[in-house]
């Protein structure tokens, strides 16, 4: 099984949803995070001083899937959350040891 | 039976009908001014407290702009010192306050009667009642101007303190100079033909001298001056909140200059039309200075200008023309914008603009009254004026100042540095505003335009994981 998260742009995050949902991953955690990378944040103003936001909103999705999955995620969600412009975000591939379903206690591939 | 019954009913209406008639004797023309008088009387007790009801709600507005201009670890704290500072406002001008005020002066310096509202008969003349009520609430405006300007590092039991004070001495003595003979005093100021007719100083400049007061004695926020002299932002918590307060105040703005009429007569209607114009034009040309200066129409000084132009009308608001107003407004509202930036600069750090919304535009506006005055202006006019601002300057600032490092000296002004940081609501309240929000800047200063800073915080949202499955 492989953990993929992603740090995309807050108003693509029903795209990528339904998207994910089409290719058969049926369940996710997203969070409301701020961040950067590449894309600094900007200068704005506040009664007369000026100031640098640096970090910018950004939705942040956990999936588990299947390692069969993880390529066709990553390409869909690639494809899915791309603007072009600088701070269309990143995704990671982590390997998970084991997955466990509370209400059942099933466990592995069963779980997710 | 019931048919008997029924007729003696009607027997009995009938008979009654000569005696309800003759009930009324002949109105004569002396009974009918004096009915006529009577509506007039009742009327201006009900325009004077309907008024006065408009102005508590101001209490409301400066809540909703501190807490708006304001971090939301302090939250719980702003409440509590607005809450506060008006009802020990209350009680201490009905016990001192009021009778300094207004009660009979020999000297014309202070009043000597009057105190506990000791004037009231339960069989007597009432309006001694409408008029304190209205009054209390122009003291308590006096007194949560300054909860602003010493927001998010004020000591609460010390501002306690301070609230007792402001509204049993500072406020009410000067305030007797200008207003002592709208009920039994006289004021040495008013003699001279003084112009305040709603307070811009009595209320406003009074209000802000010893907001100057206290920010100067506490000192900036942490974090919020550089050693070299930059300014770091401190955003507001909430902008609609903030916004929402001055529309409020607005609204209430329009019971402080119409009401003080005490009067119900057409006299209002221009007061009505003053205040309003007077704010737009604040309100605008605030937006244009912040636009000019800073390449954006800013909210937090467009907010502020429509306050400036309010205070500034205050005090002519009955003696200026609607032209003038406009003027008025305008001028308040550039001056708010560079007022804002000049305290920023000499480091006093005042989080909502009070010094600047109510000092200096209560100065201006005070001085605007001689010189738009509809009867024409004189030197003589603008000299008793400037009088007037200076003696207001004079008696707050150096008083509050000393009452605020006495009360420094024996309990303490200032929060230490870990209470600070902390957010006043846990230090001082032990509670939490938002509890079900994660909204917080995680410090809450905002790194200066340019440098991106490495340890200090950004605009950072703690994060809520949102889970769907």
């Amino acid at each position: 099984m492989k953990k993929i998260e992603t740090i995309i742009k807050p108003f693509k995050l029903d795209d990528v949803k339904d998207a994910l949902n089409k290719i058969g991953v049926s369940g996710m955690t997203i969070s409301e995070v701020k961040g950067f990378g590449r894309q600094r944040g900007h200068k704005e103003i506040y009664r007369g001083a000026e100031y640098q936001t640096d970090f910018i909103p950004k939705v942040k999705i956990d999936v588990v899937v299947d390692s069969d999955l993880a390529d066709k995620v990553v390409s869909t969600i690639t494809e899915v959350a791309n603007t072009g412009s600088v701070g269309d975000g990143k995704i990671f591939v982590l390997p998970v040891e084991g997955a466990y379903r509370i209400r059942t206690g099933e466990s592995g591939k069963d779980a997710i | 039976m019931k048919l008997k019954a029924f007729a003696l009913l009607i027997l009995a209406i009938l008979m009654s009908v000569p005696f309800a008639l003759a009930a009324d004797p002949e109105p004569t023309v002396l009974t009918n001014k004096d009915a006529i008088d009577l509506v007039q009387t009742h009327a201006n007790y009900l325009w004077t407290l309907v008024a006065a009801c408009l102005v508590f709600f101001m209490q409301a507005g400066f809540a909703l702009v501190e807490a708006g201009f304001t971090r939301a670890k302090s939250s719980i704290n702003i409440m509590m010192k607005n809450l506060m500072d008006f009802s020990i406002g209350s009680i201490a001008f009905w016990a001192i306050g009021f009778g300094l005020m207004f009660g009979a002066s020999s000297t014309g310096w202070f009043g000597t009667s009057g105190f506990f509202l000791s004037d009231f008969k339960p069989d007597g003349d009432q309006w001694v009642l409408a008029f304190w009520m209205f009054q209390v609430v122009f003291a308590a405006t006096a007194a949560t101007i300054v909860s602003g300007a010493m927001a998010e590092r004020t000591k609460f039991t010390g501002y306690l303190l301070y609230s007792i004070f402001v509204s049993a001495l500072i406020y009410p003595i000067f305030g007797s100079w200008a207003w002592g003979s709208l009920l039994d005093g006289s004021g040495w100021l008013e003699g001279f033909g003084f112009i305040d007719f709603a307070g811009s100083t009595v209320v406003h400049s009074v209000g802000g001298w010893a907001a100057l007061a206290g920010a100067i004695v506490l000192g900036p926020r942490i974090g919020k001056y550089t050693k070299d002299g930059k300014v770091k932002p401190i955003m507001g918590h909430n902008i609609p909140l903030a916004a929402l307060g001055v529309f409020i105040l607005w609204l209430g703005w329009f019971g402080f200059n119409p009401g003080s009429t005490t009067t119900a007569d057409t006299s209002i209607a221009m007061i009505f039309v003053n205040t309003n114009l007077a704010a737009a034009a604040g309100a605008i040309l605030a937006m244009i200075a912040s636009w000019a200066k800073f390449g954006k129409p800013e909210v937090g000084m467009s907010l502020n200008g429509a306050l400036a132009g309010l205070v500034a009308i205050t005090a002519g608001c009955a003696n200026v023309l609607p032209g003038s107003a406009i003027i008025i407004g305008a001028v308040a509202g550039v001056l708010v914008v560079f007022s804002v930036l000049f305290f920023d600069k000499i480091k006093v750090d005042d989080p909502v603009g009070a010094v600047s919304v109510h000092g200096v535009n209560g100065a201006w506006g005070t001085l605007a009254a001689g010189i738009f005055n509809i009867g024409g202006t004189s030197a003589s006019i603008i000299g008793v004026q400037l009088l007037g601002i200076a003696a207001c300057f004079i008696w707050t600032f150096p008083v509050a100042f000393i009452m605020f490092k006495l009360i420094d000296k024996a309990i303490g002004l200032r929060v230490s540095p870990e209470e600070e940081l902390e957010g006043l609501d846990l230090a001082e309240h032990g509670g939490i505003a938002y509890p079900d929000f994660g909204v917080s800047t995680h410090g809450g200063i905002s790194s200066i335009g340019g440098t991106p800073s490495s340890g200090a915080p950004g605009y950072s949202p703690s994060a809520k994981p949102v889970t769907q499955s």
